[in-house]
Order: C-alpha cells, then structure tokens, then sequence
C-alpha cells in the first residue's frame, strides 16, 4: 500500500535520476542560503537589489562567456562591482536608493545586451539570454556542487557575523548610529553578502528563480513569525519545501495526461507563491478576526 | 539614415522616449524603479500568452500590463510593495517560461522584447504605440494634482482627500500603459532605462516639477537618438546604448548636484562675520 502511494507521489526512477540527485542537493543549498539572507533583505525592504543583482549576473555571464573565463568568476566579479556602485550612488533614503539600484541595473542590462551580441557575433550562443535568465535545475554541472557549498557556508558564516549589526540597522538606523554602530559599513557588507548570496543561486537555477527563493520564502515566514530567528528557520523550510516539491512536480508532470513536462523553474516558482498567497490570506483572516474581537469587547465595555 | 524603414525607427523611438520622459519623472519621484522594472517584463508574459492561443501580441501585452498592476496594487495595500513586485514579477516570467514551453516556434521572437531590437519596426506598429502613448500622456495631465500631491507628500495629500491606494492604482495603470504602448517595439529593458535614466539625470538640474519634465523628455529623446543613430552606423545593441547613455547623464547630474552644493556651502562659509 505504502509503496503504490509512494509509486504514485514520486513517479518511478525519481530518486534514482542523476540530474534529480544533483537538483535536489545544490537547489536545497541555495534554498537555505537565500532563506537565511533574505530575511535581512526583505526587513531592510531591499528586494529590488536584491532582485536587481540576479539580473546583472547576465552581465557577468555573458561577459565570462567572451573572456573565456569561469561563468563563476564573471558572476562574482559583476556582483561586487554592482554593489559597490549602488553603495557610492546610494542616498540615505530609500526612494533615492531605488533610483540608484534602477540606473546601475539599467546600465548593466545594456552592458549584458552588448556582450550577448558579440558573443552571438563571435561565437553564435543564441541560447545564452534563455540560459542565464531562466536557468534550469535539471542541467546543474555536478562538479560546481562544492563550490556551491563553500560559497553558501561563507555567506551563512558572514550572516551569522553580522547578524546583531544588521537587524540593529534594519530597525532604526538613527539609534544605532548613536550607539556607535557603523551604519555605512554595515550596510555595504550587506550588499556585498546579498550579491554573493544572489550570484550563487543565480549560476545554479537562473536569475528568476533566484529572486524567487531570495523574496518569497522570507516573505511567506515574515507574515507568520515576527523573530528574526524563528523567520531565518521557517524561510529556509519554506525554500527547501519549494525546491523539493517544485522539482518533484516538474518530474512528475511529464508522467501526466499530455506528456507536457513543467519547466522547472515554473514549478518551483509556482509552489513558492502558493505559499505566499496561503500566508497572506491567512493573516488577513487573523486581522480580520482581532478587528472583529475589538469591535465586540467595545461594545461590551460601553 | 533617415531612409525607408529607418523612418519608421525614428518616429516609435521618438515616441517611446517622449512617453517613458513623461511617466518616468513620477516613477522617480515616487520611488518606484522595481515596477518600473517589473511591468514591462510582464508584458513578455502577455506575448507568450496570446502567441498560443493565437491573438494579437498587443492584447496580450495590455492584459497582462494591466493585470500586473492591479495586483500589486492590491497586494500591496497592506505590507511591503517591493516583496510584492518582486513576487509576481518571478511568477509571470515562471508563467512566461511555462507558456515558452508549449510553442517553441515563437520563442526567439518573445525573447526578444526581453532585450528589444528598435531596428526593423513595420508601418502599422505606430499608430497603437501612438495612441497608447497619447493615452498614457494624456491621464498623466489629468491627474498631475493629486499624482503630485500623493507622491511628494503623501500624509498631506490623504489629509486633502487624494486616496493614496488609488493614486497608487492610476499611477501602476499608466505604467502599464505606457510599457504596452513601447515594449513592442522597443523592448522591455529600453523601456526601462528610459524611464529611470533622463527623468533621474533632470531631477539632478532642477526643482521645478515642469522644468523637470520638460528636461527629462528632452533628454530621453537625445538618449534615443543618440542610440538609434549609434546602432546604425557602428550594429551595437540600442538596448546596450540607452542604458549606458542613461547611466552616464544620471553620473553627470549627480556630480553637478554635488558641485552646486559646495558652491553654496563656500559662499556661506566665506560671508563676511556681522559686525
């Protein structure tokens, strides 16, 4: 019995498919990396860098891709480049970062544009756009997997380091300047991590699914828990089940009536939303409640 | 330069640039770069869309445009706007990618409003992308009051009466307007750093909410042809171009912001002490 159930959730050979393996290992990796990282993010309201740097590994991609260098290296070398630029044309507040973050994206994108036209020119990848920007989880190298690791243990490392600073600055900015804490710095290390945490997750599963499980799962945690730490737990269960189940549907999909199989990253995409929309609704649900209990107990107490 | 289908090229381009220098001044001043972003990157989901069940690519675009807006409006209303943008901005490319994979034929075709190709516009793409445009322009002067009011001071614009989420609604909607009205023809990325770059670089130079219009159409417009002009005679990208035009004349007003300010500080510090 227990085995046509299982028969049934997980069609045959799902465990036994090497690609599969590799998915679920390097997805899960990145689930909880972005998990733990995109609490600060979301707190701090930076998503849109945060999206904005999957974006621009574009850029570091194809750029690699015309050097003939490691995509990794361009990766990272974008990223740091990013990040620095937002930090010096960064204002304090945050409509003027918004407009910082939109220029050197903006400009990034047009760079990317350039060299996938001379990449194509040269060396005729026209799958290259597709490639970055929706990635796939079924075409990970295998042998990028300890890369993968160690970059995600620096970034947990760092986060972990940093994680007193960073909640500090993320809730009152004004107070934690006059403790002494260096607001500037603190924040630039923040990019700096974010965009490291974001080209990570972008070389394994593409730029949208990398702002994915960067917002939703820390979204989704944030609307049911309001400690940081509880947030950091819940988010990175939230990614792992997103991953897993987003990658069990697209396997299974191909099974269905149709033979259609899901893109990947749909599927996880998908799974990871669901979650939001069920968190945002139940709170909803919850304020609607509290409002209605208010309104009783003042009838009462008049 | 100026010849046969290039014509065409000039005229979309121009007004793809009158509109983004419009709209663009208030995603600046309202902070709203992400959607800025995200919108017209919807409108490759509405492409995917209507080229499988089989109609008109603008449909497509304008429901999707549309759609978006609404629902981050709506999800938005309570809660952080940019987890929203950046949310349903993954689930439509997710769902663009997932359309992409049912008709493989049109995929470069879609691809291509990702990174948008100026050169080669047909005749009859002009007339919707102008009309759509004048649209867009148009509720933009009807609403400019409470669209100003609401986005410089928002707290005193809801004391005023103006509602903030439906100021919030109108805005999103003329986004997605002026995306539909562009993103066919200039792509999803011109689109954008059209509407980021010139307004950002004139609100550098001026206060004066007009000035500042003015100035921000009048430089997407030189952005624009700069690009076009470029693109024909060396083949680089115009996306390539517009973004990194739009950058550098941002650069440029933030260093003549800067230098302005040292001349003010300068003169106060050297007033002569009061006797």
């Amino acid at each position: 019995m227990t085995g046509l159930v299982a028969n049934v959730v997980f069609e045959p050979g799902f465990f036994a498919n090497g690609p599969v393996q590799v998915a679920l290992l390097a997805g899960g990796v990145v689930a909880v990396t972005s998990g733990v990282v995109g609490v600060f993010t979301v707190v701090r309201g930076q998503s849109f860098a945060g999206h904005a740097f999957s974006d621009m590994d574009t850029t570091g991609g194809s750029g690699a891709f015309l050097l003939g260098i490691g995509t990794l290296w361009g990766f990272l070398a974008v990223a740091v480049a990013a990040a620095t630029a937002m930090e010096l044309l960064g204002v304090e507040r945050r409509r003027g970062r918004d407009v910082a973050t939109g220029v050197v994206l903006g400009a990034a994108l047009g760079l990317a544009a350039l060299f996938l036209y001379w990449d194509t020119a040269v060396a005729s990848t026209s799958g290259a756009t597709t490639t970055v920007l929706f990635g796939s989880l079924f075409t990970i190298d295998g042998s990028t997997v300890p890369a993968i690791l160690a970059f995600s243990v620096a970034v947990l490392a760092v986060a972990a380091v940093l994680y007193r600073p960073l909640l500090f600055t993320s809730v009152s900015a004004d107070t934690a300047r006059a403790r002494g804490v260096p607001v500037r710095m603190v924040g630039a290390a923040f990019l700096v991590m974010m965009a490291l945490a974001v080209a990570l997750s972008a070389i394994t599963v593409g730029a949208v699914l990398s702002t994915a499980l960067l917002i939703g799962p820390a979204a989704t945690a944030l609307r049911l828990t309001k400690r940081p730490g509880t947030a950091m737990l819940a988010a990175a269960s939230i990614g792992l089940l997103g991953v897993w189940s987003g990658i069990l549907v697209a396997y299974d999909s191909s099974a269905w009536p149709g033979h259609h199989g899901w893109p990947v990253s749909f599927s996880v995409v998908a799974v990871i939303f669901v979650l939001y929309l069920a968190a945002e609704l139940q709170s909803w649900a919850r304020a609607g409640r509290a409002q209605a209990g208010h309104g009783r107990a003042a009838t009462r107490s008049r | 330069m100026f010849s046969g289908f290039m014509i065409n090229t000039w005229i979309v381009g121009s007004i793809a640039a009158v509109v983004a220098g419009v709209v663009g001044f208030f995603v600046v001043v309202r902070g709203s770069a992400f959607v800025a972003h995200a919108l017209p990157q919807s409108a490759f989901t509405g492409a995917a869309a209507a080229y499988l069940i089989g109609i008109n690519t603008l449909f497509g675009m304008g429901a999707f445009a549309l759609a978006s807006a609404f629902g981050i409006a709506w999800l938005g209303r309570r809660g952080r706007h940019d987890v929203v943008t950046a949310l349903t901005l993954v689930m439509l490319l997710g769902l663009g990618e997932f359309f992409l994979s049912y008709s493989v034929e049109y995929a470069q075709a879609i691809y291509s409003l990702l990174f948008g190709e100026v050169l080669g516009v047909s005749t009859n793409e002009i007339v919707p992308t102008a009309l759509i445009g004048a649209v867009a322009i148009v509720a933009v002067a009807v609403m400019y009051r409470p669209l100003m009011l609401s986005s410089v001071l928002s707290e005193i614009g809801e004391a005023r009466g103006v509602r903030s989420f439906r100021m919030e609604l109108a805005f999103l909607v003329i986004v997605a307007l002026a995306t539909t009205a562009a993103v066919p023809v200039v792509g999803a990325l011109l689109m954008f750093s059209l509407m980021i770059g010139p307004p950002a670089a004139s609100r550098c130079f001026t206060d004066n909410p007009f000035v500042a219009i003015t100035l921000s159409v009048a430089l997407a417009l030189i952005t624009v042809w700069v690009a076009i002009a470029v693109a024909y005679e060396r083949n680089w990208p115009v996306g390539f171009l517009v973004g990194t035009i739009g950058a550098a004349l941002y650069i440029i007003g933030r260093v003549w912001q800067a230098w302005g300010r040292s001349r003010v500080s300068h003169r106060i510090t050297h007033q002569p002490a009061p006797a």
